[in-house]
């Protein structure tokens, strides 16, 4: 196990490093400097600068320097557009808000598509497993982007129950548009692919021994059935995740939820080079970690695995 | 199902004739109704999108003045004034709007599934029949492409090298492959150990020629299938971009751009800015994903 972590880490480190690389690169391929105005500045204020933020340096200096702050201390350096702050508090303050809608989604949509799709399948041809493949048909077509002017639509503007936006420190109120919006596609998915692996290990030989040696019908699934069953669910997953955080970046934008995304957005539209680079690093270590956990996760699960 | 005709038949027309693979498909295809209206329903979105421009009374760019200042009360859709989709928050023809959105859209949907089935069949077929090292590096490529959160990178992408649509296409080009190589990989697996690959090899056949010849053709079914259902996830993909105002530019538009409109002025009583476009969005990826499951059933053997 501890040499399959290994292997997998092998893999990992170079993707992040390689990710790094790539996003330095294109940026300092962008056109135009960062301190160009209108008006133009004084040469000998464009050395300051320059000399501030290090750009006087060589290109490859510059990358090792990057680098090296980003490994040894997630130091992202500051940002161009808002003055006083750097990356990293521009991350601090997103980050959890972030993490907390997203989490909950990631929880909501792994809870309520695994049910469903294990329901959809014990019932097969039942009402409850019409419904769920009604659902999940549906889900397909309602992206977060749709789901989210929807909602605000009826749950604002109609019967106005929820607010239609902001944060407030993350009360109930504020998480649950956006919770649903980012959940309901990946719920879908999660709920599709349980019921088609639950119904194909439902008829499995030792599924009817279990049943012929008189378990209840409750004890077959919940002990013999759900652990292979939720093995495609499970590798799904890494999928979903990436999926859920660049859905947030959506969801920060239309609900002003105020995380990283709404960062990310506002940097990409002012071309603040630094935050879109330490954004799109951390999302992709993120990820990247993600889908090795994923991986480990299955590898322990699915005894087939060798490693 | 079966290939043999009975002897009535045989006796009638004396030649029996077989039928291929694909006629078999097309029967199939055709037996299923949601299917075959969900086709009937994407000719029309097509034909629009084609031809929307000269039912539209207004261009797409001009503004209707006398909207200004009091669209939420005049600006709905109306047969008289010619807007029959209503007017959005500029006074724009939302009609013609929606028509050039859905040239977009689709032109991002159809590119990207062209370039996976190009680059994607072509990757999985080489990976997969080379085999080897080859394959481990060229699928290794695939995965790592896969584990970077790429809408984060076409974005940057995007600002560096300016909003357009030529940029657009190309990050759209860059990921839509990357499923198709997997499962043409997948499928030239299973294939490349038959007899027919096997007698190509004995008779001298270059391999070049014989992932040309004899391996691609057999993965078409299946290629097929997943490019009808990758065009809306294409179509998702760029409305995603498009809704956050980082996609296609003004005075161009998409049916993402066209949603975003519409959910930005929600407050301002114009539902029809949503309506619309959401409708066209909706009832088109529902047609692309029913057309993909009956291709599915037609084609792919598996499922049968």
């Amino acid at each position: 196990m501890t040499s399959f972590i290994l292997k997998r880490l092998a893999i990992a480190v170079p993707t992040i490093l390689l990710l790094i690389v790539f996003s330095f690169l294109l940026m300092n391929a962008a056109p135009g400097s960062p301190f160009a105005t209108e008006r133009g500045v004084p040469p000998e204020v464009l050395a300051n600068l320059e000399a501030k933020y290090g750009l006087d340096k060589s290109l490859f200096d510059r990358m090792g320097i990057y680098i090296w702050n980003v490994v040894t201390q997630f130091d992202f350096g500051p940002s161009f557009k808002f003055k006083d702050r750097t990356v990293n508090d521009l991350i601090a303050q997103g980050f959890p808000v972030t993490l907390t809608y997203g989490t909950w989604s990631f929880v909501v949509a792994v809870l309520v598509g695994g049910t469903l799709g294990i329901l959809a399948a014990v019932f097969h041809n039942s009402w409850l497993d019409y419904l769920a493949v009604g659902v999940s048909i549906g889900a397909q077509v309602l992206p977060n982007f749709v789901m989210a002017p929807i909602l605000v639509l009826i749950f604002t503007l109609w019967l106005g129950w929820l607010p239609g936006g902001g944060w407030q420190g993350g009360q109930w109120q504020y998480l649950v548009m956006p919770v649903i919006a980012l959940s309901t596609s990946y719920m879908a998915s999660i709920a599709r692919i349980t019921r088609s692996s639950m119904l194909e290990v439902l008829n499995a030989g030792f599924i009817r021994t279990a049943r012929a040696k008189g378990l209840p019908m409750r004890r077959v699934v919940l002990r013999h059935a759900l652990k292979p069953a939720l093995l495609p669910v499970i590798s799904y997953l890494g999928p979903a995740f990436v999926g859920m955080i660049t859905g947030s970046v959506l969801i920060d934008v239309f609900f002003s939820t105020g995380g990283i995304g709404q960062f990310f957005v506002n940097s990409a539209l002012a071309r603040d080079y630094s935050v879109i680079m330490g954004i799109t690093i951390l999302i992709g270590t993120l990820t990247v970690l993600f889908n090795l956990l994923v991986d480990v996760v299955y590898a322990w699960i699915d005894p087939k695995i060798r490693y | 199902m079966s290939h043999a005709a009975t002897p009535e038949t045989a006796g009638q027309s004396r030649t029996v004739r077989g039928r291929s693979l694909w006629q078999d498909a097309w029967r199939r295809f055709f037996a299923n109704r949601a299917a075959v209206a969900s086709l009937v329903i994407l000719l029309l979105v097509l034909l629009f999108a084609l031809f929307g421009q000269h039912l539209a009374q207004w261009n797409n760019e001009e503004i209707d003045w006398a909207m200004l200042g009091n669209i939420s009360e005049v600006g709905g859709p109306s047969l008289e004034n010619g807007h029959y989709f209503g007017v959005d928050d500029t006074g724009r023809d939302l009609f013609a709007r929606t028509v050039q959105g859905t040239r977009v859209s689709l032109a991002v949907g159809i590119v990207g599934a062209l370039i996976s089935v190009v680059v994607g069949t072509a990757w999985g077929a080489v990976a997969g029949y080379v085999g080897g090292r080859t394959d481990t590096v060229m699928m290794r490529i695939v995965d790592l492409m896969m584990s970077i959160p790429y809408m984060f990178v076409l974005i940057l992408l995007l600002v560096v090298f300016n909003r357009s649509i030529v940029m657009l296409f190309v990050g759209v080009g860059l990921i839509s492959w990357l499923d198709m190589a997997r499962i043409a990989r997948g499928q030239t697996l299973s294939i490349k150990n038959k007899e027919f690959v096997e007698a190509a090899i004995a008779t001298g056949v270059s391999t070049p020629r014989i992932i040309t010849r004899h391996i691609v053709p057999n993965l078409l079914g299946i290629v097929i299938v997943y490019a009808t259902l990758l065009v809306p996830s294409m179509i998702i993909f760029e409305s995603f971009i498009s809704f956050l105002g980082l996609g296609v530019q003004e005075p161009s538009t998409s049916w993402g751009a066209l949603i975003n409109g519409g959910a930005d002025n929600l407050r301002n009583g114009t539902p029809w800015m949503l309506g619309f476009p959401l409708a066209f969005f909706i009832v088109s990826l529902f047609a692309f994903f029913f057309i993909g499951d009956g291709l599915r059933d037609a084609l792919d053997p598996k499922d049968r």
